[in-house]
């Protein structure tokens, strides 16, 4: 059966036709092409690839950047539906379109000379081209400013080595982003982004096996040794800390819109599952303790939509700041986990089965909850904004 | 090669109706509306034909309120080259007016072929698109499941009980689709957007009054639960004897 949304407060009418209909294709999409086979990829551990060219096709991949790049040119609002309704699918089908969208078109688009966009946005908007993001490092997640991959410039370009971990699409990529040092080890504002062909000599990937959760997604390691490259590699326009940050801006806000699909997902089943599982000769819905389940998580899914909403709105308008994303992905996220935790409970001995999608969804959300700024992060986040004092080194 | 398709807003399958207070309409208070699914198919093959042809043009009419005009918009997302809707806020249940309406805008469009979905899955009628076709006094052929256009005429399947009728026909013609036509894209989004810039007329229609008069909808009555009589060979004779005195079946 297809899916029919959540919607208690009629927010549908909050948003225009274009929205709409983005929203019911990609909709269509995720019941047709991706909730038929995504569980025994789950199962495989594998990243259903066969997809890329359809997403591709749609327009999914950097939607809200400009049509002269051969990208759809969606606003904001368009764009965060799309993440709900890929991740009401699974997270890792979320992710790719995140990263290739959020964190290889974006910088790109906004750091890089007219001949990189010129060169690299159409083919990452066809699929042409997979790309993957490296920040995060083994012994630097949520302080990527203390990397210690360097970037050194030579006579005819640039030599990186280091090491890039929990990299998503990083096997799969033909062309990576990797943040690098190109001054001093200590020197925050010398971190520049690079854009990595990955068939560079010097450059390898490999799979991060044993995950629990994102089963249906690439996760690699990336080891950069003696990687040469061109002098017109790195992205011209990037410049210190702040720039991996507001590509990380661009994901989360996704990531805000992707755990409301999760949420959704849950809720729909956990409702359906209710009302025709009969325990004492009565459907568990009509039970109370169910009920209250229920009640909860309608809840916190309409008041994450409202969020989400408004949040879209603002960045349209151009006034959104990371502050208000922190605080919509630290609490949808969380609230994603939570319902999909209780639907998990609800459905009993079968919600463990990968045939239901609770708990496929409650394993990716650990991951979700983890990435991206974890959830403390963005307490602390939130916590500086509100009292300016920055607490984030202990 | 100029395609004409007709298309019909209608709610969607999986939508809850509720009808309405005055008893002959639904209550559209919170239903979701899409297009009708067998139009889909008309809108597809109409597109395909286009881009084998490698010219030609497919205009998209739709019957019925402003709200129709996101019906069309949905074609012209797929691929549809412009809109025409035939405004009305009057909808007749009676087809005839419906025919007679789209048959006088149609009637000067000199187009090669004219398709519509089998039928709405609203009313069921199926009457609409053999209605223009008379109207119109152009050649008919109902439900189709393949479609081959040569030239000036073309050759259309169908399937009746038991088997597959071939029919061959002239050119222009009416035909109304069938599932299993073709597959039915999705509208991407930049098709989205583009549609955005597409042309949409809207012509206001005063339908006539017909012959048939809706007096009344009513739902189905729930379905009674059903009842094991049963397990294992021992249910055959209870069964048979159910379906014999209570059913009245056998």
């Amino acid at each position: 059966m297809a899916f029919q949304g959540v919607d208690f407060y009629g927010l549908d009418t909050l948003l225009n036709e274009d929205e709409r209909a983005v929203r019911d294709t990609v909709r269509r999409f995720v019941d047709d092409e991706v909730l038929p086979i995504i569980g025994e990829h789950y199962l495989a551990g594998k990243f259903p690839k066969q997809i890329i060219p359809l997403m591709a096709e749609l327009g999914l991949f950097g939607a809200n950047l400009p049509e002269e790049y051969g990208c759809a040119g969606l606003n904001n609002v368009s764009y965060g539906l799309i993440m709900q309704e890929l991740e009401r699918g699974d997270s890792g089908v979320r992710s790719f379109a995140s990263v290739q969208g959020a964190l290889v078109m974006y910088p790109i688009y906004a750091f890089g000379s007219d001949e990189q966009k010129k060169h690299w946005l159409p083919k990452l908007a066809t699929g042409e081209a997979i790309g993957c993001f490296g920040l995060t490092e083994p012994d630097y997640g949520s302080n990527p400013s203390g990397m210690i991959t360097t970037a050194r410039e030579t006579k005819d370009g640039w030599v990186l080595n280091g090491a890039k971990m929990w990299i998503t699409n990083g096997s799969t990529a033909h062309v990576a982003i990797i943040w690098a040092k190109t001054g001093d080890i200590k020197d925050v504002k010398s971190i520049r982004g690079f854009i990595v062909p990955t068939n560079s000599k010097g450059f390898s990937s490999k799979d991060q096996h044993g995950k629990l959760s994102l089963r249906a997604s690439d996760t690699s390691e990336l080891v950069l040794q003696d990687v040469q490259l061109p002098k017109d590699a790195v992205l011209p326009k990037s410049g210190g800390i702040k720039s991996p940050l507001m590509c990380l801006t661009q994901a989360r806000y996704g990531i805000s819109w992707g755990a409301i699909g999760a949420a959704m997902a849950c809720y729909d089943e956990a409702v359906s599952y209710a009302k025709n599982r009969v325990m004492f000769g009565h459907p568990i819905g009509g039970f109370q303790l169910q009920q209250a389940r229920l009640a909860e998580m309608l809840t916190e899914i309409t008041k994450a939509q409202l969020l989400c909403l408004q949040l879209g709105r603002l960045k349209d308008q151009g006034t959104m700041t990371p502050e208000q994303v922190s605080l919509a992905k630290r609490n949808n996220v969380d609230i994603a986990t939570n319902i999909a935790r209780e639907t998990r409970r609800l459905l009993g001995a079968n919600g463990i089965l990968a045939e239901y999608q609770a708990m496929r969804h409650l394993a990716n959300l650990e991951s979700v909850y983890t990435y991206e700024g974890t959830h403390d992060v963005h307490t602390l986040i939130l916590g500086q904004a509100i009292t300016g004092l920055n607490a984030f080194g202990g | 090669m100029k395609i004409a398709v007709c298309v019909k807003r209608v709610p969607d399958t999986e939508t809850r109706i509720k009808i309405g207070v005055d008893g002959k309409s639904i209550d559209e208070a919170g239903v979701k509306f899409i297009l009708n699914p067998y139009d889909e198919f008309a809108v597809e093959e109409a597109l395909r034909l286009k881009e084998k042809a490698g010219n030609g043009e497919v205009v998209v009419y739709a019957l019925g309120s402003d709200a129709s005009q996101e019906t069309i918009r949905t074609t012209l997302a797929m691929g549809a080259d412009r809109g025409v809707l035939l405004k009305t806020d009057t909808p007749s249940a009676d087809p005839l007016p419906a025919a007679r309406a789209l048959a006088a805008e149609l009637k000067s469009g000199a187009y090669d072929l004219i398709l519509f979905g089998k039928f709405a899955i609203d009313d069921y009628h199926q009457a609409v698109g053999p209605m223009v076709a008379e109207l119109l006094d152009l050649p008919c052929v109902t439900a189709i499941g393949h479609l081959e256009v040569n030239g000036g005429s073309a050759v259309a399947e169908r399937e009746v009980e038991g088997g597959i009728e071939v029919v061959e026909l002239s050119l222009p013609a009416v035909l109304s689709a069938d599932k299993g036509l073709n597959e039915p894209r999705y509208p991407a989004l930049k098709g989205i957007m583009a549609a955005k810039k597409k042309p949409l007329e809207v012509k206001a229609v005063t339908l006539d009054a017909g012959g048939v008069t809706l007096l009344e909808l009513a739902l189905p009555p729930a379905r009674k639960e059903g009842r094991i009589v049963g397990e294992g060979p021992d249910a055959v004779t209870a069964l048979i004897q159910a379906l014999r005195s209570e059913a009245k079946a056998i």
